[in-house]
């Protein structure tokens, strides 16, 4: 069984498992805008596989990272459109 | 940042099915193999989630046999830049490190085709493998509604498989015609193995309205999608959903073949008999070369595994295999060739280059590319065109230009240390 604890999505505790990416577990929090567009449109992710960069989002006070490409970790902190 | 360095015989860019192939061959064979990919873990796009332990049986074989070979995986690494023949420069989490081999197999496989719509810009609006891939990554889409739309057998298999998942699928609209399918049905049909997966998708998807000929105009929603404009050439309906999963079949990763000088024919990796591209040591296999599907890529990914460590006798008996394999591939892109009346969806307002708002109305009053790209910046986002340059290719009929360093977005420093800025 994969390990489970809880990261945070915008503040909000999300419970996860380590095979879950940090996009997962903000759409399983209900978020669905990621980041907003250099005109500040609302996005979502698109390729899901590391290619559009749409789902960028800052995690860990990191900004611009892909969240499909990161696996979540215990505690992590990702703030979604920053 | 970390700097390490790395050193094969044989590397292999890429561990989906084709590296993965072309990985255990080569290293079976006796030689220093590495394999890195960009995803977290081996098994590429079609086995992402997969473990050895996977109920797919041919997905725990392979993944099985990768871990007990003697080549060295390294996941996720993302390469981006040749200082020099012979030596890639990657990222990874731990920072730079550098790969020198003496030969490289590239099996960078393919991505979703995307094509500009009203409303495709909004959130829940996700390519089909795209939906597909974030549902493997731990996504609970029980009981949402999805309207699967675009182009290709994927699909089917994403439609079945976010079904099992508890997915509401309500259409799959295809925008191929019937008269196609059907051709492409018959002319796959001397393949038993495809036609037990079809039927056993068919079986999949019953009570799900698939539809032919039909295809999607628009997106509505307030903030996210909440409903798709669906259409045929008789009729136009709307269609509420939750989710709308949208791809146009696949389009090939060459951008590393391209920065190393591998020549494209018709967007395609050009390679020999031996998988081996027109730059020497370098070989290709899997949807690179052409859009052809799992067996082709595994059947590519050992001829190339065997070339490259020197065993071309061995590579020799998967030839028969790639032969009947293609016959597919061949069905594949005629049948699911892009209808016409998918050119003038977008408006003015519709943006196409996602990464810089740029407007299909802004972008119809350029000559080129080139001009594109300088008066608009279309394709100059992080993503360097690789979701708005097939779309613009389509409705323009622009090729992009040839890849260059890096050829995915790292941070200043990375660049700096390789030496492809000063």
């Amino acid at each position: 069984m994969p390990k489970a604890f809880s990261v945070t999505v915008n503040g909000a505790q999300v419970g996860v498992t380590e095979d879950m990416t940090a996009l997962a577990a903000i759409l399983l929090s209900g978020t669905t805008t990621l980041r907003r567009s250099v005109s500040g449109a609302a996005r979502g992710a698109l390729c899901g596989m590391g290619v559009c960069f749409e789902c960028r989002v800052t995690i860990n006070g990191e900004r611009h990272c892909r969240s499909c490409q990161i696996r979540c970790g215990q505690a992590m902190d990702i703030r979604t459109d920053e | 940042m970390n700097n390490s360095r790395r050193s094969f015989d044989v590397l292999v860019v890429g561990a989906g099915p084709a590296g993965i192939a072309g990985a255990c061959c080569a290293a079976e064979a006796g030689v220093r193999v590495g394999v890195v990919d960009n995803n977290l873990r081996a098994g590429g796009q079609i086995w992402r989630g997969e473990t050895r332990d996977s109920h797919l049986a041919e997905a725990a074989s392979w993944l099985r046999r990768l871990a007990s070979s003697p080549a060295e995986i390294l996941t996720p690494m993302e390469v981006f830049a040749q200082p020099e023949t012979g030596r890639l420069t990657a990222t990874s989490s731990d920072g730079l490190c550098e790969l020198s081999y003496k030969k490289l197999i590239l099996c960078t496989g393919a991505r979703e085709r995307f094509l500009p719509f009203p409303g495709w810009t909004l959130p829940n609006v996700m390519g089909a493998g795209g939906l597909q891939a974030v549902v493997k990554s731990g996504m609970d889409i029980t009981g949402k509604k999805v309207v699967i739309a675009g182009s290709g057998p994927l699909l089917l298999a994403v439609a079945a498989h976010l079904r099992a998942h508890g997915a509401d699928v309500r259409t799959i609209a295809e925008q191929a015609p019937w008269s196609r399918l059907i051709r492409f049905g018959m002319a796959v049909a001397s393949h038993g193995r495809k036609i037990s997966q079809a039927l056993q998708l068919k079986k999949q998807l019953s009570r799900i309205a698939f539809r032919a000929g039909c295809w999607v105009t628009a997106a509505e929603g307030n903030g996210k999608v909440e409903s798709v404009t669906l259409r045929t050439e008789s009729k136009t309906w709307k269609e509420a959903c939750n989710y709308l999963a949208c791809g146009f079949h696949l389009v090939p990763n060459t951008e590393l073949a391209s920065l190393l000088g591998c020549e494209l024919r018709a967007g395609f990796v050009r390679t020999d008999n031996f998988q081996e591209s027109s730059v020497s040591g370098i070989y290709c296999a899997g949807e690179p070369t052409g859009i052809g599907g799992l067996e082709l890529s595994i059947a590519e990914g050992q001829i190339a595994g065997f070339a490259a460590a020197g065993q071309r006798e061995r590579a020799q008996e998967y030839f028969g295999e790639r032969k009947s394999q293609r016959r597919f591939s061949m069905a594949l892109e005629c049948a699911f060739m892009l209808r016409d009346e998918l050119r003038p969806l977008p408006s003015a307002e519709t943006i196409v280059c996602r990464c810089e708002d740029v407007k299909f109305g802004r972008l119809k009053e350029q000559s080129s590319w080139r001009a594109a790209k300088l008066q608009t910046r279309c394709g100059m986002g992080p993503c360097q065109g690789r979701i708005c340059g097939p779309a613009v290719e389509f409705l323009f009929g622009w090729k992009a230009e040839s890849a260059r360093p890096p050829i995915f977005p790292v941070a200043v420093e990375s660049l700096a240390a390789t030496g492809c800025v000063e």
